[in-house]
């Protein structure tokens, strides 16, 4: 009879710890192998295919690119649209469009310079901004949501944006208080598994991607999240600014993002000014000096 | 302070046609495709955003010391390599492969892979 409650005991201890044992895989170091960890530094799992069926009007959770984690970094500017110089990537520029772009000096795409001549505000850390938070080193990111609001959090630069559902309605944009680096957002769900959000009042110090899209105070963006079952969430970003672009484009077409366990720890990846700086002066001025003799 | 510093120089210069790696944050245009192979002494590992970067010392063929640098990318993706903050160590003797070299000629380059005393590797692999 104690050997049965011995053994019972041991059972269920096994059992109430199963979760965090499985959450805390140990360690294992094998460098050049793509082996990749959440911010406590635990393995995280390959993406999980449940089939399940997508919740009704929830997207929340924490999501990564899928099928790698790296593939949101878009370096070069967004999936739908990279600076590669070929002729389906062209943007539909206006002439202020196309001056405003070439006024930036990017470090990636077909205008980028060295180092040292570079403008790009980010890379003095300057606050990302929306709609670039989605379209440069869009990493893990989180959704959490109650009856009035979206809230979305961001691994890159440790942001977050409030997107708001109450019944509220987007004012004119002549009619906002101020510009604000994240805007100001409104959604709405079209149908049981389909977000769509517009966000207007962006500041113009901003760029839209990492190769220097230009936007103006008239940009508009709409993202459409569609949950397409519940291991799988799609992102479609509509850029829509009449000043710079003669008719809207879509920076990300149906791009996907993956489910991540509940234990998923999203990383700190911050833009420090004093690393910042520390970097300029050991790397980014050395890098750009004069050829010597 | 000399006996610290290292040893060997091997610059083994190599031209190769390599595709343009990518460091997401300021770009690539200051690197050109050389490759170059430096034994040194570690003098700090720099775990920062938005690259990481290696500091050691060596002496070239004329027995200068030459304080080389070697950028990395950024802690959030060579994480998932195997290589942490605790990677290197003031004083350790590494053998640096630099794929990417600085076009101004300063003794600077991207690390392509590390070689400890140990004889570990550390490095992404094929990826960059």
């Amino acid at each position: 009879m104690l050997n049965r409650f011995v053994a019972a005991t041991i059972i269920f201890a096994g059992m109430a710890y199963a979760p965090a044992t499985r959450a805390q895989n140990p360690p294992q170091r094998e460098s050049g192998k793509n082996i990749h960890r959440e911010g406590w530094d635990r393995i995280v799992p390959p993406q999980q295919q449940t089939g399940a069926p997508a919740p009704v009007r929830d997207l929340s959770g924490i999501w990564e690119p899928i099928p790698g984690y790296r593939d949101g970094v878009f370096a070069t500017g967004p999936r739908g649209y990279p600076a590669d110089g070929k002729p389906e990537h062209e943007l539909p520029f206006t002439p202020l469009g196309l001056k405003t772009w070439h006024e930036h000096k990017p470090g990636f795409g077909t205008t980028a310079v060295p180092i040292a001549e570079n403008n790009d505000p980010f890379d003095i850390c300057d606050p990302i901004g929306f709609p670039r938070i989605e379209l440069f080193n869009l990493r893990a990111i989180e959704f959490f949501q109650n009856k009035n609001q979206v809230a979305i959090i961001y691994q890159n630069d440790q942001v977050f944006r409030n997107i708001w559902m109450d019944g509220r309605q987007l004012p004119k944009i002549d009619d906002l208080p101020e510009p604000r680096w994240y805007g100001y957002s409104v959604g709405k769900w079209v149908d049981d598994y389909t977000f769509v959000v517009e966000t207007i009042g962006l500041d113009e110090r901003t760029w839209i991607d990492n190769v220097g899209r230009p936007h103006s105070d008239q940009l508009k963006v709409t993202e459409t999240w569609h949950r397409v079952n519940h291991d799988v969430l799609e992102l479609t970003l509509t850029i829509d600014d009449p000043k710079m672009y003669t008719k809207p484009w879509n920076a990300l077409d149906k791009f996907k993002m993956g489910l991540q366990p509940e234990w998923f720890d999203i990383r700190e990846q911050v833009c420090a000014v004093s690393e910042e700086l520390d970097y300029t002066k050991t790397v980014a001025k050395p890098v750009d000096a004069a050829k010597k003799k | 302070m000399k006996s610290k510093l290292v040893t060997t120089f091997l610059a083994l210069a190599a031209l190769l046609s390599i595709s343009a790696s990518v460091f997401a944050h300021h770009g690539n245009a200051a690197y050109d495709n050389k490759t170059m192979t430096v034994k040194g002494t570690v003098t700090a590992w720099v775990w920062t955003n938005p690259h990481s970067f290696l500091k050691f010392d060596a002496k070239d063929d004329k027995g200068n010391v030459v304080h080389w640098l070697g950028e990395w990318n950024a802690p959030s993706t060579l994480i998932n390599f195997g290589i942490t903050a605790k990677s290197f160590k003031p004083g350790e003797e590494v053998t640096v492969t630099m794929r990417g070299m600085a076009k101004s000629g300063e003794p600077i380059g991207r690390v392509e892979k590390v070689i400890l005393p140990d004889g570990q590797e550390l490095s992404m692999g094929n990826e960059r």
